[in-house]
């Protein structure tokens, strides 16, 4: 078996964000860009999963840019790379979903990895879509994933403690960041990623897109800080504060 | 009609952040001509449960009962969820932005064939339906029009605050056994094991949190910031680097990829306020920001604010504390 793991290249949002002038998307020119952090661990973790069994492909559905991050993932340990190649902007979840699962019809995975959510459009549903494409199951928001004999067995802070789920293979896994440490490339992996041939597609039918009216950015708020002191003089004030507030007494 | 998916958390009482979503969901009706609101939880609700429910205006509370939702399934629950819209021809399904609401909600989205909002703030006209929601770790908002029916949605936690009707709904209640097909029951739950006790506590309900970031050093340089968490008998909330950097575990992360919290007083350490951080912690209703840089995020936009180093500060902090406790 082999396993699907999917990126996507989204700004970096340490950075200071600007909006292009008709307000449609994240203004490239001004933004870094990176990979998600729960698809960091998800790459990370479909390559322990991968190593063990048939090798690991990661895919995307991005512009031409979004080649570096499918670099990236060749670059810890991923074997082939898949791009779909279209402006994600006007992918929806729904089309995104359908793009995934016609490359894990064509290509025979029989695991398929994302992230939780996307760090840029936060629609916390692409996974569960392609489950339904599929007709797999879908864990959600895994820290931790394993395969052994045909059952992924996956860990998930839940609200009332650490989940296990056990599913029969295949299935979709999202993941959240937490459970591993993403390894770093070494210099022989991004050299060999390098040479890796991409297999770039079209996408399938013309995408029904995200309903977005517009981006806008949060109305600045205007700074009223309150400064008490300097250095631990200030720790009597400090515990006024405490105290103004009610959250000293017991 | 508005179905609102309700958690309960394990004490039985429905989550503050669904309250916050039923609060949502009541302005939504006021402004489509008094709509019905109707929630659904999982398993027979308690009394006192029911009695929040109707002071929050609620005209029914759905319980879906049987040996399907034994167990946590997404599939299932959504189910569950679009038996009731069904039955009620309800035009709106949401629920709270947690892990579990976002999840059934997508799943709902997908079963249905409609579009789903994750992280609305407010919403604008009705015809068409406008959300704004928080896209980019809340560096940025998203207009995002809801044209099919249902709407689907969650409200991000804590964008309004909970707060209960002028006049109380029914409150009936009523228990229902959806019939569930068995390939929504293969991804479940098959064991739970509760969480080891530490100072995280519940982050997301946490009345006073103290916050710790790169500032702290390294992994031993927490020791005056556990201090005051036990003095203030808080929980330890910390940014991205800090477990990025394994100095303390993900689950006390505050941030877009961790914990949203909503205290009443937030006491960010040595954490400079990226965007990512910020999204998690910018419901706190005071900030006492401790950092060496005046001139950090996280200090310009906090309530009130001590520079200079924290190892010398929370020291200080607490040894006041002790003195005024005799």
């Amino acid at each position: 078996m082999t396993v699907l793991v999917c990126v996507k290249r989204v700004v970096d949002s340490s950075s200071e964000v600007v909006l292009t002038e008709d307000g449609q998307a994240v203004d490239g020119r001004y933004a870094g860009f990176t990979m998600s952090a729960h698809e960091e661990c998800a790459v990370e973790l479909a390559v322990q999963i991968g190593s063990a069994v048939g090798g690991a492909t990661v895919m995307t559905l991005g512009d031409a840019d979004a080649v570096e991050q499918l670099r990236a993932a060749l670059a810890v340990g991923c074997e082939a790379a898949t791009h779909v190649v279209a402006d994600p902007q006007t992918f929806g979840p729904a089309d995104v979903a359908r793009e995934i699962a016609a490359v894990v019809k064509d290509q025979g995975h029989e695991l398929v990895l994302l992230g939780n959510d996307a760090a840029d459009s936060g629609d916390f549903q692409v996974g569960i879509r392609l489950a339904y494409e599929l007709g797999w199951p879908v864990v959600n928001g895994a820290a931790t994933v394993s395969v052994a004999e045909g059952v992924v067995t996956a860990g998930v802070a839940g609200p009332d403690g650490h989940e296990t789920y056990r599913v029969p293979l295949p299935a979709v896994v999202t993941v959240l960041e937490g459970g591993v440490s993403p390894r770093y490339p070494s210099v022989p992996g991004r050299m060999k990623a390098k040479k890796v041939p991409i297999d770039e597609r079209q996408p399938t039918a013309e995408p029904a897109g995200t309903g977005r009216v517009r981006l806008v950015l949060p109305p600045p708020a205007p700074s009223s800080v309150q400064v008490l002191g300097t250095g631990p003089e200030a720790a009597p004030a400090v515990v006024d504060l405490f105290e103004q507030l009610g959250v000293l007494a017991r | 009609m508005i179905v609102v998916l309700v958690e309960v958390t394990p004490d039985g009482e429905p989550a503050e952040v669904s309250l916050e979503a039923v609060t949502f969901a009541r302005s939504l009706s006021a402004a489509g001509g008094g709509v019905p609101v109707d929630v659904v939880v999982v398993g027979e609700p308690s009394t006192s449960s029911v009695e929040t429910m109707t002071a929050y205006g609620v005209r029914r509370v759905h319980a879906l009962t049987g040996d399907a939702f034994a167990a946590f399934s997404g599939a299932a629950w959504a189910a569950g969820v679009l038996s009731v819209r069904e039955k009620a021809g309800s035009v709106v399904v949401m629920a709270s932005g947690t892990p579990r609401g976002g999840e059934v909600m997508a799943h709902v989205a997908a079963r249905a064939g409609v579009p789903m909002a994750a992280n609305v703030l407010s919403f604008g006209g009705l015809s068409p339906f406008v959300v704004t929601r928080q896209v980019v770790g809340g560096a940025a908002l998203e207009e995002m029009q809801l044209s099919a029916r249902p709407a689907v949605f969650t409200v991000a936690g804590h964008a309004v605050e909970a707060s209960p009707a002028e006049s109380p709904g029914a409150g009936d209640v009523v228990v229902e056994t959806p019939a569930v097909a068995d390939a929504d029951l293969v991804a479940r739950v098959v064991s739970t094991e509760e969480p080891e006790a530490d100072l995280s506590g519940d982050l997301s309900s946490a009345r006073v949190v103290v916050g710790a970031g790169r500032g702290a050093g390294s992994a031993d340089g927490f020791k005056d910031l556990l201090e005051l968490t036990e003095l203030l008998d808080a929980s330890l909330g910390v940014s991205r680097v800090v477990t990025s950097l394994g100095w303390r575990p993900h689950h006390e992360q505050v941030g877009q990829t961790g914990s949203r919290i909503a205290p009443d007083l937030y006491i960010p350490c040595g954490i400079s306020g990226a965007i990512q951080h910020w999204a998690g912690c910018s419901s706190a209703k005071n900030i006492l920001a401790i950092n060496t840089d005046a001139e950090a995020p996280m200090v310009t936009r906090a309530t009130y604010a001590v520079i200079g180093d924290l190892h010398e500060i929370v020291p200080a902090i607490n040894e006041e504390i002790r003195r005024r406790r005799g």
